[in-house]
């Protein structure tokens, strides 16, 4: 017990030392992480009419980046696949900074749906009167919350094994758990998207390809992210990330927004071949009605964006170059997110159900939560591979001290 | 020399050496410096005054928005017992009296046996005059900077009953207009509530006479059911509720006191706090006392009919017997406790002749 106590200490020193880049990034979360709390109180002080919220559209941004954040912390599950199951090699080595991600991710979930509460001094409520099995809110938090311990776990585990020099007890700790986690994984995705398109009462959502889109869409974003985040892990620290790592998640990610576009395509379809009263949402979306059209650029902004990012993943070249593969990440992460947060949230409040035309925007205030919310979350995510790395490349034991800590033992014993 | 801030077990002064690997467990702990205590001081120190400086903006919550103990320890309504709804009210009646100079009588009036309300809305009546509008918000204390208004009234080109094409924000120098009619809605008490289905801690449901009703002090304000309801009856408290303006208060401080209405109910028109939701109750403090909802009181043409559908011969049982009544969006399966009729004429009524054999197929 001390032992943990002591490596939970020496992680805590760790997370304070590094070098001047390392410095500068934490500075600057942290400023922005202060912003988003400044802008968070405020909020507490006034009400959510510090946000552009109204009694038409009742969700916004918040609750756009927490149905698109959902969908990252999911899609680690997509390295824990094929490292678990198909034991890929390459993907074992880098599947901890997978999970590590779903956990910083969820945190920053369930801290979206904090903000979004319009009482969160009776957060307790959620406990005492579940509303169990009928409210799909129920079942996200419960899923939600469930994923976070699972995913807490199988990292701390096999991160303190390691520091501990201890071969992990697989058979009983970390597979059944892994299994779990992976079918956990998907439910957190369903659950969510059921909680949209339960609503018999927004035709918007009211579809059941709702669910896979959120899947499809989710493993295309979430891969790329961890893309993305691989290669900076491997050139800013010492941690080696294999190719071959990389290549697997390419064809994840190709597969996975392939489909996204299909089912687009699909669903596009028949709301606008049918020309059904319901597609009015949708041509809210798309068209615009009448003068208002706030979202359409927004719109087609992500569809050129993804569209891009499926012809680059395509490109018969695209194998040998990483850049381009970089490229095609960024625009489908912004891609996705504009069209999972943005395009699936506001839209189905307009029209309002009794056919009232009310747009939303954004204020300063709540884009300001949003910001901070990310930079805690990219803040914890830091933290959490600077303790990793040494703890997985052995220079973290608990019978070693690292070099940041040799340092000041030896300024001790001069 | 070093200075030892931290002396730890070297106090002996022992010297210390990275334990090499495999030595077993290690009992050294690494030091600090003076430099880096320094530093991580300066450090500690300016992250906390920043960190301050972020949460500042709380030094202006009102004392109502930090709730005492007894009042965050308020238990669920269903899960109240008679005393601890007394004392809960005694806190109520406290705090209003406080805000409102006002002493309010305010009970947990419980739904009478053998009940089920149900309103029926005359649309050949309704002159679109919003009085019901205006008349709900003075009942219930709804807030009125910015105004929450339970019922929207639709103009509808003649021709249509969808909804869609109804004008919500119609101004006009006289109603009604004559190539329109109008079409107020509110919360439909639905016999089976999308809104409830979906509330995460059951603070809103539906009792026994057919209303739904919400928890004011146990709604979290997540706003779902505002998603769910299919007829746009729900209104959330995105700011501190208040019954008049700053420019009021300042021209008659004491309006407040005066539009609140004292005469209230746990359940229903009791003042609301920012960050929960609201709705109509069908006015459920004076309706389960024999009155009638303010709303039909009020209205100049007498097209609203409220009543228990359970009891045979009140006006509403009669309409759903007699006239062609319809609800908004059936297909949903809501099942709405809010039906709109058209005046018609009644073909069985005696002076139409009678067909022979008109009913052979
Ligand atoms: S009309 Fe809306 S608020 Fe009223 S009971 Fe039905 S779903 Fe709930
Ligand atoms: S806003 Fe309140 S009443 Fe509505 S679903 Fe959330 S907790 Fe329930």
């Amino acid at each position: 017990m001390t032992e943990y106590l002591r490596f939970l200490y020496r992680c805590f020193r760790l997370s304070f030392v590094g070098d001047w880049k390392y410095y500068a990034w934490m500075v600057f979360l942290t400023c922005i992480s202060l912003f988003g709390l400044n802008a968070y109180c405020q909020q507490l002080v006034t009400g959510l009419g510090t946000t552009g919220m109204t009694d038409q559209v009742s969700w916004g941004l918040y609750i756009a980046n927490f149905t698109y954040l959902v969908g990252v912390a999911a899609a680690a599950v997509m390295l824990v696949i094929p490292a678990y199951i198909y034991k890929n090699k390459d993907l074992h080595d880098v599947v901890i900074f997978g999970e590590l991600l779903a956990v910083a991710v969820i945190i920053m979930c369930l801290l979206f749906v904090t903000v979004d509460l319009g009482r969160p001094d009776r957060f307790i409520h959620l406990f005492l009167r579940f509303n169990f099995p009928l409210s799909m809110l129920t079942w996200d938090v419960i899923v939600l919350n469930g994923y976070l311990l699972l995913n807490l776990h199988i990292c701390g585990y096999l991160i303190y094994c390691t520091y501990r020099r201890r071969e992990p007890n697989k058979k009983l700790f970390l597979i059944p758990f892994v299994l779990i986690a992976i079918v956990w994984a998907i439910s957190i995705h369903t659950v969510t998207a059921f909680l949209y398109s339960g609503l018999g009462g927004r035709p918007f959502w009211n579809h059941a390809i709702i669910a896979p889109r959120f899947i499809a869409s989710a493993f295309a974003a979430g891969p790329a992210f961890i893309i993305l985040t691989l290669q900076v892990i491997d050139r800013f620290t010492s941690h080696h990330v294999p190719i071959g790592a990389l290549r697997t998640l390419r064809q994840v990610v190709t597969v996975a927004l392939t489909i996204n576009v299909f089912l687009l395509i699909s669903e596009m379809f028949t709301e606008f071949y049918t020309g059904a009263e319901h597609a009015r949402s949708m041509h809210y979306l798309y068209f615009g009605l009448g003068e208002y059209d706030a979202l359409v650029p927004w719109i087609w902004t992500a569809i050129v964006l993804n569209s891009t990012a499926l012809v680059l993943l395509y490109l018969p070249h695209a194998k040998r170059g990483l850049w381009i593969l970089n490229v095609s990440c960024v625009l489908m992460i912004v891609g996705i997110w504009i069209e999972k947060g943005m395009g699936l949230i506001v839209p189905a409040f307009i029209p309002t159900p009794i056919g009232e035309i009310v747009e939303y925007t954004p204020t300063l205030n709540e884009i300001l939560v949003c910001l901070g919310i990310w930079a805690f979350g990219l803040l914890l995510y830091t933290i959490m591979v600077r303790i990793t790395v040494p703890v997985l490349n052995g220079e973290l034991t608990s019978d070693t001290l690292h070099p940041s800590e040799m340092e000041s033992v030896r300024h001790e014993t001069v | 020399m070093t200075l030892r801030i931290f002396e730890g077990k070297g106090a002996s002064g022992e010297s210390r050496r990275p334990c090499g690997s495999g030595a077993g467990a290690c009992s050294s702990r690494p030091g600090m410096t003076r430099r880096s205590f320094l530093r991580a001081s300066a450090g500690a120190t300016g992250g906390l005054a920043a960190f301050a400086a972020a949460i500042s903006p709380l030094k202006d919550l009102d004392s109502g928005d930090i709730p005492d103990l007894d009042t965050f320890l308020q238990k669920h309504y269903k899960e109240m017992s008679e005393a601890e709804m007394n004392a809960a009210l005694d806190r109520i009646r406290a705090r209003v009296e406080e805000r409102y100079k006002v002493r309010p009588d305010i009970r947990d009036i419980k739904p009478m046996d053998g009940v089920e309300f149900v309103y029926a809305l005359n649309l050949s009546r309704c002159i679109g005059c919003r009085r019901c509008v205006h008349a709900c918000v003075d009942e219930n204390n709804q807030s009125r900077d910015p105004e929450i208004q339970y019922i929207r009234v639709l103009e509808m080109p003649r021709g249509t009953t969808d909804i869609e094409q109804g004008n919500h924000h119609y101004e006009r120098a006289r109603v009604p207009d004559e190539n329109h009619y109008y079409m107020p809605i509110q919360c439909h008490q639905c016999a089976n509530p999308p809104c409830v289905k979906v509330c995460p801690v059951e603070a809103t449901w539906q009792e026994p006479d057919g209303i739904t009703v919400i928890d004011y002090d146990w709604c979290i304000g997540c706003r779902y059911c505002e998603a769910a309801c299919p007829y746009w009856a729900r209104r959330f408290n995105f700011v501190e509720p208040r019954l008049a303006s700053p420019e009021e208060i300042a021209k008659t401080p004491d309006i407040e006191s005066k539009r609140l209405n004292p005469e209230m109910s746990y359940l229903s028109n009791r003042p609301r706090s920012k960050g929960v939701m609201e709705k109509c109750h069908f006015c459920l403090h004076r309706t389960r006392q024999g009155k009638m909802p303010r709303c039909l009181e009020v209205c100049p043409v007498g097209a609203r009919k409220f009543g228990n559908v359970l009891d045979p011969d009140s006006d509403v049982s009669n309409i759903l017997r007699t006239k062609r009544v319809f609800v908004l969006k059936a297909e949903l399966g809501t099942l709405p406790r809010f039906f709109y009729y058209f005046d018609e004429r009644d073909p069985t009524a005696e002076d139409l002749p009678a067909m022979e054999h008109g009913g052979q197929p």
